[in-house]
């Protein structure tokens, strides 16, 4: 992936090149990026060991619970947030909606997540990404859906789940997808490539850079339905490289010892011990959703392409 | 066998794996304080030095890495692990191993708008420039004591220093697939302090 937006200046020196833009998800891995709605939270949040914090007006169990259009949140909502914490600040804009991101860029975010939790702006296409200095990270289902938005520009990805479930079986499904689809592109002989491409609906280039170093260009987080240390490592040992955790945390009954719980989890997420450890009198986990009974317009994974 | 100890508790530390693998050594990510044993040299990687911080101290980190930095064990720090080596970070309250004279001043750039890539003369690797890669990188404000600056930007500002068996680096050579650091610190970090304890057992 040789793409950028960098600007060159002299002696060399270029801000907002890719390798920053993707270098800074590097960062982020073995890490849990939390929602947090108020600074107050997002100090809980940096107390507990969150790697960065997402931003946001409303989680997205009460995005579900309520209804109405989801928007980008309020710009002194997300100003007070970065100046609460000196972990990096991510915030979301709509699928599409190219000027809400432009909002978050001017605000000085570190970076943008065009989130399928919003409601979406346009169902046809998705921001072009490479326009932008700030970093993008998208949500995907499976590795066609990823390498599309990486094509488009995203320096980071994460398997979409069902946000605001507390139900951790669409991040498994979507994870297992990405991953297994990797596995069988980097045993696939060259000729069969351009058809996996077409069969996936990806960019030839990315195809073949995922078949030949067997992982995606960018770091791969999971999100949507983490509600507990066991969900987090089950999701690391399944190939995620760090986790977002929506809903789980402030929706359930003590957000800072589930919070710290959740970030020792992934940091020891093969060392079982620990897991059983940390995951001990934390309290009420929010309270889940069947995927099976919500209403088909309910879910959230299926916007976006 | 010279092992190295790659600090494993959140951040970019697979890369740092990887450079030492390709240098042919061999690396040994650290958890827990068990991992510690037996290592030549430990990388504290790029990260949020505040998570690794707190979780270095929960699973009772600090104290045996501070007492073997004191006791002349190579550690070198990039970015997050720069952090975590100095002394002083402006009054900044969060969990460091503090062994480094370097006054260090975090998101020193800005946020992630301002980081950025520079060629840098860093001549105690060579005369070539290093690709620096700076990702909302802290800085080193001074140094005391007898710490070496070893690279500075063209403005004068500091990024890499070392003191004794301690390196610090502002940047991220582990995001390039230039080795030359990584050697660095085997060869004037490493090697050293593998011979002085040959020396030590012989006596």
């Amino acid at each position: 992936m040789t793409s950028t937006n960098g600007h060159s200046e002299k002696n060399g020196v270029a801000k907002s090149t890719w390798t920053t833009k993707a270098g800074l998800a590097q960062m982020l891995k073995g890490g849990v990026i939390m929602d947090v709605v108020t600074p107050e939270q997002a100090k809980i949040a940096e107390e507990a060991g969150a790697c960065a914090v997402m931003a946001l007006e409303r989680v997205p169990a009460d995005i579900r619970a309520q209804g109405g259009v989801a928007r980008m949140s309020d710009p002194d909502l997300i100003r007070g947030i970065m100046e609460a914490v000196s972990i990096p600040v991510m915030a979301k804009a709509r699928i599409g909606h190219f000027v809400e991101a432009q909002v978050l860029e001017a605000l000085g975010a570190d970076y943008i997540d065009e989130s399928e939790v919003l409601t979406p702006a346009d169902e046809q296409y998705h921001i072009e990404k490479q326009a932008f200095n700030v970093p993008f990270v998208c949500g995907a289902r499976d590795l066609g859906e990823a390498l599309r938005r990486i094509g488009e520009g995203a320096a980071m990805i994460r398997s979409k789940g069902e946000p605001g479930t507390g139900n951790i079986v669409e991040a498994v499904r979507h994870l297992r997808a990405i991953t297994s689809q990797i596995r069988r592109l980097s045993v696939a002989p060259p000729e069969e490539l351009m058809a996996i491409a077409k069969e996936l609906g990806a960019p030839y280039e990315l195809v073949r850079e995922v078949a030949k170093n067997g992982k995606l260009p960018v770091v791969l987080f999971c999100a949507g339905g983490v509600a507990t240390p066991a969900d987090a490592a089950l999701v690391m040992q399944l190939g995620a490289e760090g986790v977002f955790v929506g809903s789980g945390i402030f929706k359930s009954g003590d957000p800072a010892r589930r919070g710290k719980a959740i970030v020792e989890a992934v940091t020891h997420f093969r060392d079982a011990g620990i897991i059983a450890e940390v995951s001990r009198g934390l309290g009420e986990p929010m309270s889940g959703l069947e995927i099976g009974k919500l209403p088909k317009e309910a879910l959230m994974a299926g916007r976006g392409w | 066998m010279t092992t190295i100890g790659v600090l494993a508790l959140q951040g970019a530390f697979i890369e740092h794996v990887h450079a030492l693998e390709r240098l042919g050594v061999a690396a040994r990510e650290v958890r827990l304080p068990r991992d510690l044993d037996g290592l030549d040299g430990l990388i504290m990687p790029g990260g949020e030095s505040t998570t690794i911080g707190k979780l270095m101290v929960h699973y009772d980190l600090d104290e045996p890495i501070r007492t073997r930095a004191q006791a002349g064990f190579p550690i070198w720090g990039t970015c997050a692990g720069m952090i975590l080596l100095a002394k002083d970070i402006g009054g900044l309250r969060q969990p460091l191993i503090g062994v480094m004279d370097i006054i260090v001043e975090r998101n020193a750039f800005g946020r992630q708008l301002d980081s950025f890539e520079a060629d840098l003369d860093i001549p105690a690797i060579g005369a070539e420039p290093f690709r620096t890669i700076f990702i909302r990188a802290p800085l080193i404000h001074a140094v005391q004591g007898d710490v070496v600056v070893l690279a500075t930007l063209t403005d004068g500002r500091i990024v890499a220093a070392r003191q004794g068996n301690l390196l610090a680096t502002s940047f991220h050579p582990e995001l390039t697939d230039d080795d030359r650091l990584h050697r660095y610190f085997v060869d004037a970090f490493v090697a050293p302090f593998q011979a002085r304890n040959t020396a030590l057992t012989a006596a």
